[in-house]
């Protein structure tokens, strides 16, 4: 065959940037499949072994330190200002403080100046331990009973693995995942009579990086928006969601596949997606996990607003609020399904009503 | 070099066809009806004829590109506006920025420019201009004497786009059911589509589309490749051919009858292509134009008329958690 220098360059020039869009678009094989439903129903999940165990160091369990005995002496006849731990021994509570330093503000070997202080003083300050003066033992403090809420009632989500303050915190002050309300009008979209941006259309991380509307936490994570768009008859007679809140649907789902790193099929036969009789029990349990994180954001985030400082709120001043990604983290149980919570009875016995407080004992 | 010497197999255009300028055939009563200069292009000539213009513009021609001109720029500053006029920022994002039909509560109404208004602006420009394209291949056509075949296979592809973003929203009472302008954002709408109505896939004319859009894929791959078989037989005098059979047409045809023992005639083959192309977008859009007015949910549809199958149960049923507990399902 011969060709003319230039059909050479055309088709060398093609040969790289087909190169190029392979290379960078994906992954190298093998990969895994793992059959999730009948055969021929192409339920599936992909794996990539060599990635998963490039990630793997981010799903372990840090290790637990030696047991302490419950019962007498106990931390409210010790120590002063006790709120919710008073029912743990005194060792019980040095072990349980001594894992949320770890946990929540491990010390740092060189850290960036101006930044907080970590290790007791992330939360407490060093010279009275007792009082309230530093806001984030006012949000630990908060955070134990949440942590202690979902162990207690959202078993339906979180099962016998629990959670700890680890499985959000994995050693951040601030988990690395959360999310806060964009902007109403960002400044980057466009102005004056130029069309808005509908909340959609940009590459968005929220959406795993398609066109879908962006803020798919605040109508699903904090606000109960209707997350279901199929109607239940074969024609139609009256269902009237929209294609936009399909759009808004698909978002979230787009959101539930990032965050466990699995596909459509771990919950749901694609061919009727809105079908319980041919789901997974994984949807059911997805299903209470939505409604956890409402009630985590609803009941337990947004009222710490005013005591969070500025620097720890979103652009819209709302705090920074969990979803499924702040927990899973790319793992389709968070930490691999480690049951961490019965290294941790100490999290039990938060109590879930603020004790009274000394004067008011009095 | 002798299993790269594929010359023989004639894949590529091997003549320039180049002879000298022509006008074209003349048209008593338009007699000055065709603009620029006539020029040769070797280029073009590695992929058709060599020879470039002259064109035939005229007034539909004029509106069309000035009406396309402005719906272009209509999409495409809206687009540059929703990244704050940053220029590098359109270029990054460009398939993911989108001009967005109005919010499903302006209805059919003309919404605020910034609420979907330009979408419906552009949508009208787009319209015209495409309207005007096809009339102006029709016009042409028949001031050649041509059948006007082009011009219908053209307004098959007019009416699947008309269904997408004008009938089926009309029948529907809102804008916000069609299809926004822009590269990733029509897909996922696409996606979109099909989830909130119970999976296309269950749609008989959905299907009927793929069967005519993947059989005109094989239908047009065999026929190319019948005829560049043949090539040094003449075979591409299609219509010499058609009336007087010579070599070519004998193997061509011998060829398919040895293969699946029938095969199409130099005439019937382009029949058959011209049928399924354009069946193609003519079923699709009467499957579009069902769904949502007709139809509310496909999947359900189809286990009505008895052909989803079903499969064995893999996990414990799963009931519905909404209807456990108390409250609207969500």
């Amino acid at each position: 065959m011969r060709l003319s220098f230039g059909s050479w360059l055309a088709v060398a020039a093609v040969a790289t940037a087909g190169a190029a869009i392979t290379l960078g678009s994906f992954e190298r094989p093998p990969v895994t499949a793992v059959q999730r439903g009948f055969r021929g129903t192409a339920m599936e999940l992909v794996y990539n072994e060599r990635l998963l165990a490039v990630n793997a160091y981010l799903h372990q369990v840090p290790e637990a330190p030696e047991p302490a005995d419950a019962g007498e002496p106990y931390a409210r006849d010790t120590y002063q200002n006790v709120q919710v731990l008073g029912d743990l021994s005194v060792q019980q509570f040095g072990r349980l403080m001594q894992s949320m330093t770890e946990w929540v503000s491990p010390e740092v070997e060189n850290p960036e100046p101006g930044a907080p202080q970590r290790g007791c003083n992330y939360c407490h300050n060093p010279e009275n331990y007792a009082e309230d003066s530093v806001y984030t033992k006012v949000v630990a403090r908060r955070m134990l009973q949440m942590t202690k809420h979902i162990n207690e009632h959202w078993k339906s989500h979180v099962g016998e693995a629990g959670v700890t303050c680890y499985t959000c915190h994995r050693g951040n002050p601030v988990p690395l995942n959360v999310w806060a309300q964009p902007p109403a009008n960002d400044g980057s979209r466009g102005r004056g009579f130029t069309a808005d941006s509908a909340r959609q259309n940009l590459a968005s991380a929220s959406v795993g990086l398609a066109s879908l509307p962006y803020d798919i936490f605040t109508p699903y994570f904090q606000d109960a928006g209707d997350i279901r768009v199929n109607g239940s008859t074969p024609l139609a007679e009256g269902n009237r969601h929209t294609i936009k809140q399909a759009e808004w649907t698909y978002g979230l789902m787009m959101h539930f596949s990032q965050a466990l790193n699995v596909n459509c099929t771990y919950c749901h036969n694609s061919r009727a997606f809105s079908d319980w009789s041919q789901s997974s029990p994984q949807r059911t349990n997805a299903w209470h996990g939505i409604r956890m994180v409402r009630d985590v954001n609803m009941s337990y985030i947004n009222p710490l607003q005013p005591v969070f400082p500025a620097s720890r709120l979103g652009p819209n001043g709302d705090p920074l609020k969990a979803n499924c990604t702040t927990c899973h983290q790319g793992a389709y149980k968070p930490l691999y399904g480690a049951h961490m919570l019965q290294d941790h009875p100490e999290l039990n016995l938060v109590q879930a009503t603020p004790a009274p407080s000394e004067e008011a004992r009095r | 070099m002798a299993l790269l010497d594929l010359e023989y197999q004639n894949i590529f255009t091997r003549v320039q066809v180049r002879g000298p300028a022509y006008h074209g055939v003349s048209i008593s009563h338009e007699p000055s009806d065709r603009q620029g200069q006539m020029r040769f292009s070797h280029l073009f000539g590695q992929i058709g004829d060599a020879q470039v213009g002259p064109i035939y513009l005229g007034w539909t021609g004029l509106i069309s590109l000035i009406f396309g001109f402005a719906a272009f720029e209509i999409i495409g500053l809206n687009m540059w506006a929703s990244v704050g006029w940053d220029p590098v920022q359109f270029v990054r994002q460009l398939p993911w920025l989108a001009l967005e039909p109005p919010s499903p509560a302006y209805g059919l109404k003309f919404p605020p420019l910034a609420q979907g208004g330009w979408w419906l602006v552009a949508g009208f420009f787009l319209t015209a201009s495409v309207l005007m394209w096809w009339v102006r291949v029709y016009t042409r056509a028949r001031q050649l004497g041509l059948g006007t075949h082009t011009a219908w296979a053209f307004a098959a592809a007019i009416w699947l786009y008309l269904v997408l973003g004008f009938f089926r929203p009309i029948l529907m009472g809102s804008w916000s059911e069609a299809v926004p302008f822009g590269i990733f954002p029509h897909l996922d709408w696409t996606a979109a589509f099909s989830i909130r109505y119970g999976n296309l896939f269950y749609n008989p004319f959905h299907a009927l589309s793929i069967v005519f859009l993947y059989g005109s894929t094989l239908l047009f791959a065999m026929h190319g490749a019948t005829i560049l078989a043949t090539g040094r037989f003449g075979s591409e005098r299609e219509v010499e051919q058609t009336l007087d059979r010579g070599t070519a047409h004998e193997r061509c045809t011998l060829f398919w009858r040895w293969t699946m023992g029938f095969g199409a005639s130099f005439e019937s083959i382009h029949r058959w292509l011209f049928w399924f192309a354009i069946l193609c977008p003519i079923t699709g859009g009467i499957g579009i134009l069902l769904t949502g007015t007709v139809v509310d949910n496909w999947y359900l549809w189809a286990i009505k008329q008895g052909f989803a199958p079903g499969y064995p149960d893999v996990y414990p049923p799963q009931p519905d958690p909404a209807l456990l507990g108390t409250g609207a399902p969500r």
